[in-house]
């Protein structure tokens, strides 16, 4: 589904990126995770296709196709959808607005017809009910006022709603109370499937419990510093990272 | 001083509208000529044009006399500078003043209708045939200097609505013109208002008797097409006690090279209780890319609320014209009555808007609203230039005023002069301001949903508009949405 090979990327001349490998296949989860500043959102925003960071070397392959020649919407609608850090506001324009544009775009690239009002509200009325999601957010100006939690619970919803191949959730449990990181999770679960895949970028073995990983990677100063399963992310909740830095830093002066 | 927002309610909680499905368009779609015989005065003005003008419409010497009056007065104006707009000297012997397509003279039905004028107002998709119109709305059709055809006039009649091209009326209701034409807007009100009255040519006049409320809503399209000439027209909205109405004025002209002028004069006049909704979509040649051409548009709109409960409620989507010079205005003389004005005014590559209000609080409770939002784009020239005056006697009035300005790239200008005059304590005048850019990381947003810059823009800018938007009747609010989105079209990525 997707491979990173080598990938090297920065902004404004500093390079953040280091070398990422990573193979993520259908139907797979895996979790992301690393201190403060190591590059997880980066690496999300170069995948994504954010125009002010530059990829100085290695590929992306997206289910066959180079995902780097791609336009951001490109990559939207070849099936990649990116839950931000931190979504932004856009003041007056209608969540459920925005949303519908959203599908009907996406559909528009994948040769679908356009939704009409009347189907885009049942297939909106669906995804709901699946979500947990309530009428009166989407009715707001997208994101506009919104609590933390509400806007990662947005998210989530547009996920749904676009149906991707490859999901990247850059840290979305975080400003999630309990209750809602188990709506969030068992919304992610009921989208998981065999052709599927998810990537998790969260500093909290907490919601691993929710998410299951197949996978989970530690990225560190602009690299995959350790590969592992599930209880690599138990051990880091345990031992914090400093075990790995040292591990790294010894290996950098060797 | 306590804060207090006067909050105008909302009609009805309107669903959002679907614009970008059609959006398509790259250029300025209005820009043909119709190629049409006109019958034209000489270039240039003097005593003989404006008597020339006065009598190809058979006016009454009151009329002719009101006209000369205004013209003499003009001669000893000097054109406002004032304005943070640039351009060349007018030079206003150059101009035409009076161009009429030769058609059959007051067709009696809109049978009789030169079928080259009927194609020319399909293409601009209005329909002067009564059956195909969506029921709803009547129009009064102007091409140049001459009204060409109103339809709806005899079922409004049957309710005592008069609507009509001025033209019309100053023939049949001379008793109504001589009464309210100039009672808001004097002739030396201004220097165009003063050219305006000496040169008008037409335009439409509604009268809303007492107690009707306006079935449907009432709308006048300008459309400039012959070479040289300039537009002066002429409306006048009288709105008995107890009444209402709701007006559209629509607007196009065709792409030349050379510069055209439009001055227009439009007074409402509110009694009690009777409330006047006008919106304009005001879209105008706006010159090309480097600047060549387009229509300069100067403008005098003011409303009086002369009865007490009345209101007067201005929303404008103003994209074309080149440069724009443009204050719709109400004069808040009965107690309780209400001012609304609110738009949206944008500007690309090297337009120019310097537009906004007057709100003159003399009853006593008078209360107005003003929001602004002005988007500029390219190297365009923005400024809202607002003016809140609260008289003396005005007690208790309020102002809220809202002025926000969104700007595409940082090789434009917004600017906003707000001017605020108090004679009376219990006044509560509120103004706030914004300035903001649409931001990368909202495009990228939106691109991350799979929708392009273009469309993002529209969106983002859609939304930024959205409060002005609300106020268009419907018919209007999916065509300016689509506007809107075209106007800036190349001006983002
Ligand atoms: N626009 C920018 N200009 C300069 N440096 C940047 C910019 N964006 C990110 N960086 C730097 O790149 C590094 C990686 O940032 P990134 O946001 O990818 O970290 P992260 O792993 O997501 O951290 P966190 O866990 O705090 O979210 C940081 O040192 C950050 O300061
Ligand atoms: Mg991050």
């Amino acid at each position: 589904m997707l491979k990173i090979e080598n990938l090297q990327a920065g902004i404004e001349g500093k390079q953040i990126l280091k070398g990422i490998n990573l193979d993520i296949k259908p139907g797979e989860v895996h979790a992301i995770m690393g201190p403060n500043g190591s590059g997880k959102s980066t690496l999300a925003s170069v995948l994504a296709g954010r125009e002010n960071y530059e990829v100085t070397g290695g590929s992306v392959t997206f289910d066959g196709k180079d995902l780097l020649e791609l336009a951001p919407e490109e990559r939207a609608g070849e099936g990649l959808f990116l839950a931000f850090q931190y979504p932004v506001e856009i003041p007056g324009l209608s969540t459920t607005n925005f949303i519908k544009t959203a599908v009907n775009e996406v559909r528009k690239y994948r040769g679908q017809e356009a939704l009409d009002a009347v189907g885009f509200l049942k297939y909106m009325k669906e995804k709901m009910a699946m979500m947990n999601m309530d009428q009166s957010l989407l009715s707001r100006p997208l994101n506009e006022g919104f609590s933390g939690g509400e806007k990662k619970r947005n998210e989530i919803f547009q996920m749904a709603m676009l149906e991707p191949k490859l999901s990247i959730l850059d840290e979305t449990d975080s400003g999630l109370d309990i209750d809602a990181i188990r709506i969030v999770s068992n919304g992610v679960n009921k989208l998981r499937g065999k052709n599927n895949s998810v990537l998790v970028i969260t500093h909290y073995q907490r919601l691993l419990d929710y998410i299951v990983p197949d996978f989970v990677h530690v990225l560190y100063k602009g690299r995959i510093v350790k590969s592992g399963t599930k209880e690599l992310a138990l051990e880091l909740e345990e031992r914090g990272y400093d075990f790995i830095k040292n591990e790294v830093n010894v290996g950098e002066e060797a | 001083m306590k804060t207090e927002i006067y909050q105008p309610e909302r009609e009805e909680k309107r669903e959002d509208l679907d614009i970008l499905e059609q959006t398509v368009l790259n250029e300025y779609k209005y820009g043909f000529v119709t190629d049409i015989e006109a019958d034209e005065a000489p270039k240039g003005l003097s005593e003989d044009i404006v008597r020339f003008i006065s009598s190809k419409k058979n006016e009454p010497e009151w009329m002719l006399e009101w006209r000369l009056k205004a013209y003499r007065q003009w001669l000893k104006m000097t054109e406002p500078n004032w304005a943070n707009v640039k351009y060349p000297a007018i030079n206003y012997q150059d101009i035409i003043y009076y161009s009429a397509p030769k058609q059959k003279i007051n067709p009696k039905s809109l049978d009789e209708i030169d079928p080259e004028l009927r194609r020319t107002f399909e293409k601009l998709g209005i329909s002067l045939d009564e059956q195909k119109r969506l029921s709803g709305v009547a129009v009064d059709a102007v091409i140049d200097s001459v009204s060409i055809a109103t339809t709806f006039k005899d079922q409004l009649a049957e309710l005592g609505i008069i609507f009509c091209s001025m033209s019309e009326a100053i023939q049949e209701h001379p008793e109504l013109i001589r009464q309210y034409l100039g009672s808001v807007v004097p002739a030396t009100d201004n220097y165009f208002s003063a050219l305006n009255s000496a040169v008008f040519s037409d335009g439409s006049f509604c009268f809303i008797p007492k107690g009707v409320r306006c079935p449907m809503e009432l709308s006048t399209y300008f459309r400039i097409n012959a070479e040289n000439t300039g537009q002066f027209e002429r409306t006048l909205i009288v709105a008995e006690d107890n009444s209402y109405v709701s007006y559209l004025e629509g607007c196009t002209a065709p792409m030349r090279d050379e510069n055209q002028l439009h001055a227009a004069v439009v007074e409402i006049v509110a009694l009690d209780h009777a409330e006047v909704k006008y919106s304009t979509v005001q879209n105008w040649y706006p010159g090309d890319k480097e600047g060549k051409g387009g229509i300069y548009n100067f403008v005098t709109k003011r409303g009086i609320c002369k009865g007490v409960h009345s209101k007067i409620s201005w929303t404008q989507v103003e994209t074309g014209s080149a440069v724009t010079w443009k204050y719709p205005s109400v004069i808040l003389k009965g107690d309780h009555s209400i001012g609304e004005f609110y738009s949206v005014a944008v500007t690309n590559n090297l337009q120019q808007a310097d537009t906004g209000t007057k709100m003159m609080h003399i009853g006593k409770n008078t209360r107005s609203r003003i929001v602004s939002k002005g988007i500029s784009a390219g190297r365009s020239q923005n400024s809202y230039r607002g003016l809140v005056q609260v008289g003396k006697n005005a007690e208790k009035a309020r102002n809220f005023s809202q002025c926000d300005s969104l700007l595409l790239g940082d090789k434009c200008g917004a600017h906003t002069f707000p001017y605020i005059e108090v004679k009376n304590n219990s006044a509560v005048v509120e103004h706030e301001a914004t300035t903001s850019k649409i931001g990368e990381d909202q495009i990228f947003y939106c691109n991350q949903r799979g929708i392009d810059t273009e469309t993002a823009v529209a969106l983002i800018i859609n939304g930024f508009a959205k409060e002005v938007m609300n106020q268009l009747p419907m018919e209007f609010a999916v065509e300016a949405q689509k506007l809107l989105a075209i106007s800036l079209e190349g001006s983002v990525g």
